[in-house]
């Protein structure tokens, strides 16, 4: 909402500047997005009247003028101005005025001709900021008077940020009320007098709708002329306001919709056919709006119709083809109540946005009506002449709103608030806010009038009181609550923890974004996710990310494009599955690592990382919640990753997760030549663990036996680890693998795997004849599960 | 024949002469080996008068013993020079960096995140999650904005076909966590949030942590001293702060809070009320018994301030070169 403040203190005029005044506003709630300035510095700048231009003997684009500014002689000045003309009335800057921009005039010569002042555009004395021209005041423009004085200047406009609940602040009026409740400062404002009919013309309206249109007042003017332009002072606010001037029916309509909040239609009453019907639009109908557009109406949309159909999309914007021209000499003033909740979005579903459409949503005083038609009709009479008809006030009582009164109680007031405020200034708060209140023993009743329909509920009040006694004179006081200990769940392994390891390993944390493109979405899910939104920001961010991949490899590709030769990132965050009405989210650890195994350094060769580099990084953090035996890594497949260096973690036959490598092909596309290695795990799965029950430590020394096996290549050194462990006693404590060999001494398509075992008794010191027999059991079982050939015994 | 006194002399100056364990071995075995000079003379006793052997035997034995103490000596100094000589060959140059894997970081909206919850659990706020594909009871009607309410369309929503939507803030755990555990409740929610919207100053997800207290005689007295606290400990300094008159479906009454940045700048950094009565209501709880509090904070916003990050839309480009310096 902007509005000139010379306009706000004409409604009330409280003691205090400008900036007091901004902050002011601020502080109870209308926020003040920004302050312009109008007119400042013109000290010296007259209304002066153009009696003779001619050319310029030596330059075309200028012109001569003789410049009377009402006393002495005319003055001879240069102007440059296109639009310069005999009989015009302009500002004039007469020598040694110092303009707003600093600028200091002398009298000089131009090209030889003596020019004994400027006339002005509007950018030159600071009334705007686009001109084509000297400014062209109104013929009646005093010759002589002083610009600020014409203008009513300097002044200011201020554009307030107003909250959703205060539809009623969208008017000089409304914001005029509320700073005289802040300030306790008296209303004025002008006297709104009913117009008396001097013809008895009506146009017949029938509320065929009353839920949708429980209010329309009314009334015809005839014989108006729109031929003279609005009065300066009435454009001059409107354009201080952000509007600009039309003809004066629709600067009226601006002016009472900006002065008391009521948007306003005229129609040319010669144009309407039948009697006028507010209700629903039809399926199919179509309307061409006043900007010439023309709209196919939805049915929840209402509309004013006559006999020909819709004639104008109700609160939203007027039809074409009963717009008011200069031409138009008869006019029919509408001023409705159309309820928000009929209004409410109702302008977006066409790409639409006005300021009537705004108001209506927020909410219009029901109560408003027939002001906002006499005092359009004073106006218009006073600019246009012409007569009046009588005002009808067509309306349905039992469909207009009505606020309930409420009861404000001096005990939930103290509560809410936590300090207690002395019962006369909460009084004569309410009474300032024009709230009509009746203290008793227990607090006060209060009526809300018309336009504060926001006030629903006792609290509501509260807030009044509170935000007119000024929430910063509210005393900070800590709580004092028992809050009882919570649990502190061990089983559970904090994420942090796991983002703090992942760090500790070089990993960089990023955020991705959750939502991501399709396409790369279903190539790395494998399929189509059902969680596409309606109303994405762009295409590359409209389905839920099934997997953080995608948002990895971007990132990882961007930073090796930023010249990172060595990346390493990882993220903590939601995936999104299932169908779209029971979606499902998954909370994801996931790294990616692109480069060398560690950054380049002194006296180490460089090595690009590989599988078990990435692998070793992510039992790292498998660690945390259980011991590296627990989790086996099966070959697997996927879609983004290499065949041959994928692998499924799980523990205890739980899916966790999968490691892997970037298929070369996508690599390549994505700029990651060198290769990217990867890694996802669900985090709620993964990171849980048993709380640890601890045994007896053996005393007795350990006897450690080696063997190698010659098996088949398809072999998994995890499938051997699991054979010795089934074969061997309780006596084997561990098992490692510490070679695997390929090459000379070996046959093709078989390996050798070198194993460790481990073996300890807690009751006494083993023998060897213990030993051989558990490696005897252990040869056996490998011989007989992967026809495996002992190649060496130490 | 040399005298015994200077044969040990001789061996002394060999002794001395030695530059090195071997040479120094070679006059050990020249004088005390099995054929050395001195083990000789030994040998060479039984030729020795009966009455003079004693006599002599003791001298020889004495010049042994000195030979081989300064031998001892001597080796004890070769050896000790040696080792400071390898030492020496041994010495690094301290300066060159350390070798190894080196360290990651946090995000900066990750390292704001958890220093505002630890804030909180401190003074014994539970930390709470909720979904991100919220339904509209939830982000909406259960805070106060019903179907056609003029804040919904400031929320810029995005939707799922069947009305699902992405959660346009953190108030939706609210509604979750009274609904779930009831009153008292003392709870922060942190989480990302989305908003139909993308330019300078705006992503289409952020973070924002939500706070909520319910208890019996919970007042806006509470809430403003809580939120100076907060802000004085998340800034660790002494912060001026400023309650705004603002508006929230869900909060009543509301308010807006600025911090006062330098002299006369404020900066708004957070909204807040008390929880609206329909809110309470519609989360079952009597707000004739309880009242409380809730607060929502934009994580990047403050991370903005702490870091002086300038451009928002920085945090979700992942550049390591921004991201490193918050490691």
């Amino acid at each position: 909402m902007k509005f000139s403040e010379k306009w706000l203190r004409e409604w009330v005029n409280p003691s205090l500047d400008s900036e007091e005044l901004i902050h002011r506003l601020t502080m109870i709630g209308h926020e003040v997005d920004a302050v312009e300035a109008y007119g400042e510095g013109l000290d010296g700048v007259v209304v002066a009247e153009v009696l003779a231009v001619k050319k310029h003997p030596d330059a075309d684009r200028l012109s001569v003028c003789q410049v009377s500014t009402g006393d002495g002689e005319a003055l001879e000045v240069v102007c440059g101005a296109p639009n310069v003309r005999q009989g015009m009335k302009s500002p004039f800057a007469p020598a040694g005025t110092t303009l707003p921009n600093g600028v200091k005039l002398r009298r000089s010569k131009i090209r030889g001709v003596v020019s004994n002042g400027m006339l002005c555009s509007a950018i030159e004395i600071g009334l705007g900021d686009e001109s084509d021209g000297i400014v062209d005041l109104h013929a009646d423009a005093p010759v002589g008077q002083a610009l600020s004085e014409y203008l009513n200047l300097p002044d200011r406009s201020l554009d307030l940020d107003l909250t959703p609940n205060r539809g009623d602040c969208f008017s000089v009026m409304g914001i005029a009320r509320d700073v005289s409740a802040m300030t306790s400062t008296p209303m004025a404002g002008p006297q709104i007098v009913p117009i008396k009919a001097t013809i008895q013309d009506e146009h017949p309206v029938d509320l065929v709708l009353p839920e949708g249109c429980p209010r329309f007042a009314a009334r015809v003017i005839r014989n108006i002329d729109l031929s003279a332009r609005s009065p300066v002072w009435l454009i001059e606010r409107l354009r201080r306001s952000g509007l600009r001037e039309i003809h004066p029916v629709v600067d009226i309509t601006n002016y009472v919709m900006l002065e008391l909040g009521q948007p306003l239609h005229a129609y040319d009453c010669q144009l309407l056919n039948g009697p006028i019907r507010p209700r629903l639009a039809k399926k199919g109908e179509r309307l061409t709006l006043l900007d010439e557009k023309e709209v196919e109406l939805l049915p929840n949309t209402l509309v004013i119709t006559d006999d020909s159909g819709p004639i104008g999309m109700a609160g939203i914007m007027g039809g074409l083809s009963t717009a008011v021209t200069t031409n138009t000499t008869d006019v029919f003033f509408e001023a409705a109540f159309w309820p928000p909740e009929f209004m409410a979005g109702r302008a977006r579903q066409y790409g639409m946005h006005t300021d009537a459409s705004l108001r209506f949503e927020r909410g219009v005083d029901p109560d408003l009506q027939v002001r906002a038609i006499e005092r359009a009709t004073s106006l218009l009479i006073s600019i246009s002449g012409g007569q009046a008809g009588p005002l009808v006030d067509h309306r349905s009582d039992k469909h207009l709103p009505k606020n309930a009164p409420l009861e404000l109680r001096k005990t939930r007031l103290a509560r809410v608030l936590g300090t207690e405020i002395a019962s006369d200034r909460v009084s004569q708060i309410l009474t300032d806010l024009g709230l009509k209140t009746r203290e008793n023993k227990s607090g006060w009743e209060v009526e809300i009038p018309s336009y504060r329909f926001d006030i629903d509920v006792e609290d509501a009040l509260v807030e009044e009181v509170a935000r007119i006694f000024g929430y910063d004179e509210i005393p900070e006081t800590t709580a004092i609550s028992e809050t009882p200990l919570a649990t502190a769940n061990e089983s559970k392994i904090d994420l942090e923890l796991v983002a703090n390891a992942l760090v500790a390993r070089d990993y960089q944390e990023v955020i991705t974004y959750s939502f991501i493109d399709e396409e790369t979405n279903t190539l790395v899910n494998g399929k189509k996710s059902a969680l596409v939104l309606s109303n994405p920001i762009s295409s590359e961010m409209s389905v839920m990310r099934s997997s953080i991949w995608p948002g990895l490899i971007a990132a990882a590709s961007a930073n090796t494009a930023r010249q990172q030769e060595r990346v390493r990132l990882f993220e903590i965050g939601k995936t999104f599955h299932g169908p779209v009405n029971a979606p499902q989210e998954v909370v994801r650890v996931a790294g990616i690592a692109v480069g060398d195994i560690v950054q380049e350094q002194w006296g180490r060769p460089s090595q690009a990382i590989d599988f078990f580099d990435i692998k070793a990084d992510l039992v790292s953090i498998l660690s945390m919640a259980g011991c590296e035996s627990d989790y086996e890594f099966l070959p697997g497949e996927h879609p983004v990753l290499q065949p041959g260096q994928v692998a499924s973690i799980f523990r205890e036959k739980e899916f966790l997760g999968v490691i892997g490598k970037l298929h070369p092909s996508i690599a390549k596309k994505l700029n990651l030549d060198k290769g990217a290695l990867l890694f996802e795990l669900d985090a709620e799965k993964t990171f849980t663990t048993d709380v640890p029950v601890a045994k007896t430590i053996s005393k007795y020394p350990t006897i450690r036996r080696d063997i190698a096996v010659v098996v088949n290549d398809g072999v998994t050194v995890a499938a051997l680890q699991e054979a010795v462990e089934s074969a061997a006693s309780d006596l084997v404590t561990s098992v490692r693998v510490f070679d695997v060999y390929r090459g000379p001494g070996i046959e093709p398509g078989l390996k050798s795997v070198a194993l460790g075992l481990i073996l300890q008794e807690t009751s006494r010191t083993l023998t060897d004849d213990d030993a051989d027999a558990v490696m005897a059991a252990v040869i056996r079982k490998l011989e007989q599960q992967f026809a495996a050939v002992l190649r060496d015994k130490n | 024949m040399q005298s015994l006194s200077e044969l040990v002399e001789q061996a002394e100056a060999e002794i001395s002469g030695a530059s090195d364990l071997g040479e120094l071995d070679a006059v050990r075995i020249k004088y005390l080996g099995k054929k050395g000079e001195l083990t000789s003379r030994l040998k060479g006793l039984s030729e020795v008068p009966a009455a003079e052997r004693p006599a002599a035997g003791q001298e020889i034995n004495k010049a042994k013993n000195a030979v081989q103490a300064s031998l001892n000596a001597r080796r004890d100094a070769l050896q000790s020079s040696a080792l400071a000589e390898k030492l020496l060959s041994d010495a690094v140059d301290v300066s060159l960096p350390g070798r190894g894997v080196g360290r990651g970081g946090r995000h900066p909206v990750a390292r704001a995140s958890i220093r505002i919850e630890k804030i909180f659990c401190n003074a014994g706020f539970g930390v709470r999650t909720g979904p991100e594909i919220e339904d509209d009871f939830h982000n909406f009607t259960a805070l106060n904005i019903p179907e056609n309410h003029p804040a919904r369309a400031m929320h810029d929503t995005f939707y799922f076909p069947g009305g699902n939507l992405l959660r346009t803030h953190t108030s939706p755990v609210q509604i979750r966590s009274m609904l779930e555990e009831g009153v008292p409740i003392r709870i922060i929610a942190p989480g990302r949030v989305y908003r139909c919207d993308s330019d300078q100053t705006h992503t289409p997800m952020f973070h924002q942590v939500e706070g909520l207290v319910i208890d019996r005689g919970i007042s806006f007295a509470n809430l403003k001293a809580v939120l100076h606290q907060f802000v004085e400990n998340y800034f660790e300094r002494k912060a001026k702060l400023r309650f705004r008159a603002s508006y929230f479906p869900f909060t009543e009454p509301s308010a807006e809070v600025d911090v006062e940045w330098e002299e006369g700048k404020w900066l708004e950094i957070l909204g807040c009320g008390m929880v609206h009565p329909n809110v309470l209501i519609n989360a079952g709880i009597d707000p004739e018994e309880y009242t409380g509090y809730a607060f929502g904070i934009g994580i990047e916003r403050l991370a903005m301030l702490r870091y002086g990050v300038k451009d928002l839309r920085t945090f979700f480009e992942n550049d390591l070169r921004f991201l490193r310096q918050f490691n």
